[in-house]
């Protein structure tokens, strides 16, 4: 089973790569590169060491942003999910961010913050966080009543009730947020280094794009999306060690 | 019928003692009356079956009893302490299994002993002899989901025996598992019931399962419920529980239940 959906996985690769490839060749447009271009120039990348320092610069947004978004996010989801008054205070904040066109309020938060890393640690959270507060919170909510129940009926107290049922209960639903949270953390700081000031990996992918080196642009992008899938793989990894019954689904359906 | 006594007869006959009592218990959702002014005691170490059709708030009262619902008047007494709240002497049996789908069958039977803070390694050795009684041995380390119904509910069983409560309370526990199971469990019954010193109050909408498990069944009646009937059926029980089934008191039991409830049927 598991050598047969690595084979998949290679086939999908093969596929998307090949049609890249064909695209960049036929082409489909001056500036749209082929596979084999593209990763020539991310390999001058690594070894002139451009993409390392580059990503000092970008990953720190990020990762500040990621943490403050998941750890908050988790927080504020579970009390909003425990809380109808949290609920109705806190819910359309959240809501609206989901859905605000977030490049058009750059401009504002840049005259708040300044073109320094806040800006960009703003703009990671305003991508991440809400899909996470609102998992959180929903997955909270949608706990089976009947294991509440059950804690009750054995004498668990409000915080017993919360760490052994409510959590464990909600965790796929909320690292599927994460999930979503996270991969949109990575759109928010690459939007960030495009829109406010070019640096890291942002400032490979404009600077190249105006000296006309789509390679060296594609592979920078191309990088990025690597990283982030690695890094989901990561987190579901976690996941499976962390709560090893859920993945199989609930006993009483 | 000489085989039916009346409960308040029988109290002043023998003088029973009475492990839980609901005095004119009243429940109402909104507008709707669940349960009104409904008194009834369950007799130490027997096990009383609530039967009625649906809606007649047989599952109410049990929650009431386990303190997960407040009634709206009236009180339920444990060994004479009233109820206020859930209690380390009440146990719950869920229809559903209410098992934790992320745990181990050990930390599941093990769970209600968790949250009174008994030690693990305490804990999972009471655990490990429940899982024995009810007959789940080598399954400690399986997941809910790896096991068949009448299997869950075997461990929903275990961690309610296992917190040693003196009454345990069944909310329809059978009606989930397939009939073969199900009359397993119900002999199974039958010997807990004998042999562990404990109080059993059992939810059920079969008559033939009622009959066939209990030492008292209040008839319930629905809007509002109230108890319409007790019948104690006493002559079959000593006779083994394979002869149960073919005994004349239980088949005309059965049958005299079934023409009480049979109008409330829609």
């Amino acid at each position: 089973m598991r050598g047969r959906s690595l084979y998949l996985k290679l086939l999908s690769a093969v596929i998307v790569f090949g049609a890249w490839e064909t695209a960049g060749r036929i082409p489909v447009s001056y500036a749209f590169p082929t596979f084999f271009e593209s990763m020539s120039a991310l390999a001058t990348l690594f070894l002139d060491g451009t993409i390392f320092t580059a990503y000092a610069e970008t990953l720190k947004p990020l990762v500040v942003g990621v943490a403050i978004s998941a750890v908050l996010g988790i927080g504020l989801g579970l009390w909003i999910g425990l809380s109808e008054k949290f609920d109705w205070l806190f819910s359309p904040i959240f809501v609206v961010m989901q859905s605000a066109p977030l490049a058009a309020l750059i401009p504002l938060l840049v005259m708040a913050y300044g073109i320094g890393l806040t800006s960009k640690v703003f703009v990671v959270c305003i991508m991440a966080m809400p899909v996470i507060v609102l998992n959180t919170s929903g997955a909270v909510r949608n706990t089976p009543s009947v294991l509440k129940e059950m804690g009750r009926a054995f004498l668990g107290t409000d915080r017993d009730l919360i760490l052994k049922i409510v959590i464990p209960a909600a965790s796929p639903i909320i690292f599927a947020g994460l999930r979503l949270g996270i991969s949109a953390g990575f759109i928010g700081a690459i939007l960030a280094e495009l829109k406010i000031t070019p640096t890291g990996v942002g400032d490979i992918i404009t600077y190249s794009r105006s000296i006309a080196d789509y390679p060296r642009m594609y592979a920078a992008i191309f990088s990025i999306i690597v990283l982030a899938v690695l890094f989901l793989n990561l987190l579901e990894k976690v996941e499976q060690v962390l709560f090893k019954g859920n993945q199989r689904g609930y006993a009483s359906d | 019928m000489p085989q039916t006594r009346d409960a308040a007869a029988l109290h002043q006959a023998h003088d029973v003692d009475y492990a839980v009592t609901a005095h004119k218990v009243s429940k109402n959702y909104g507008d709707v009356e669940a349960l009104k002014d409904l008194s009834l005691e369950f007799p130490r170490g027997q096990l009383t079956t609530l039967l009625g059709p649906s809606g007649c708030g047989k599952t109410t009262l049990l929650k009431i009893i386990a303190g997960l619902l407040a009634p709206n008047s009236g009180e339920i007494q444990v060994d004479r302490k009233t109820v206020t709240g859930p209690g380390p002497d009440r146990a719950f049996v869920f229809q559903d299994f209410a098992l934790l789908p992320w745990a181990s069958v050990i930390r599941n039977v093990a769970f209600g002993l968790e949250l009174r803070g008994v030690a693990k390694s305490e804990r999972e050795g009471i655990a490990e002899k429940y899982i024995q009684d009810v007959g789940l041995g080598g399954f400690e380390n399986s997941f809910p989901h790896e096991l068949s119904g009448g299997m869950r509910q075997r461990v929903g069983l275990a961690r309610a025996l296992a917190v040693d409560a003196r009454v345990l309370l069944m909310d329809e526990p059978f009606s989930a598992v397939d009939e073969q199971t199900r009359r397993k469990f119900q002999e199974d019954l039958l010997s807990l019931v004998q042999h562990e010193n404990k109080t059993f109050i059992f939810v059920t909408h079969s008559i033939e399962e009622a009959v066939y498990v209990s030492d008292q069944i209040a008839i319930l009646l629905p809007r509002p419920s109230r108890v319409s009937e007790i019948i104690r059926p006493s002559g079959f029980r000593n006779r083994g529980s394979e002869n149960i089934r073919r005994d004349p008191e239980y088949l005309d039991i059965v049958d005299r239940i079934w023409s009480s409830l049979r109008s409330y049927v829609e």
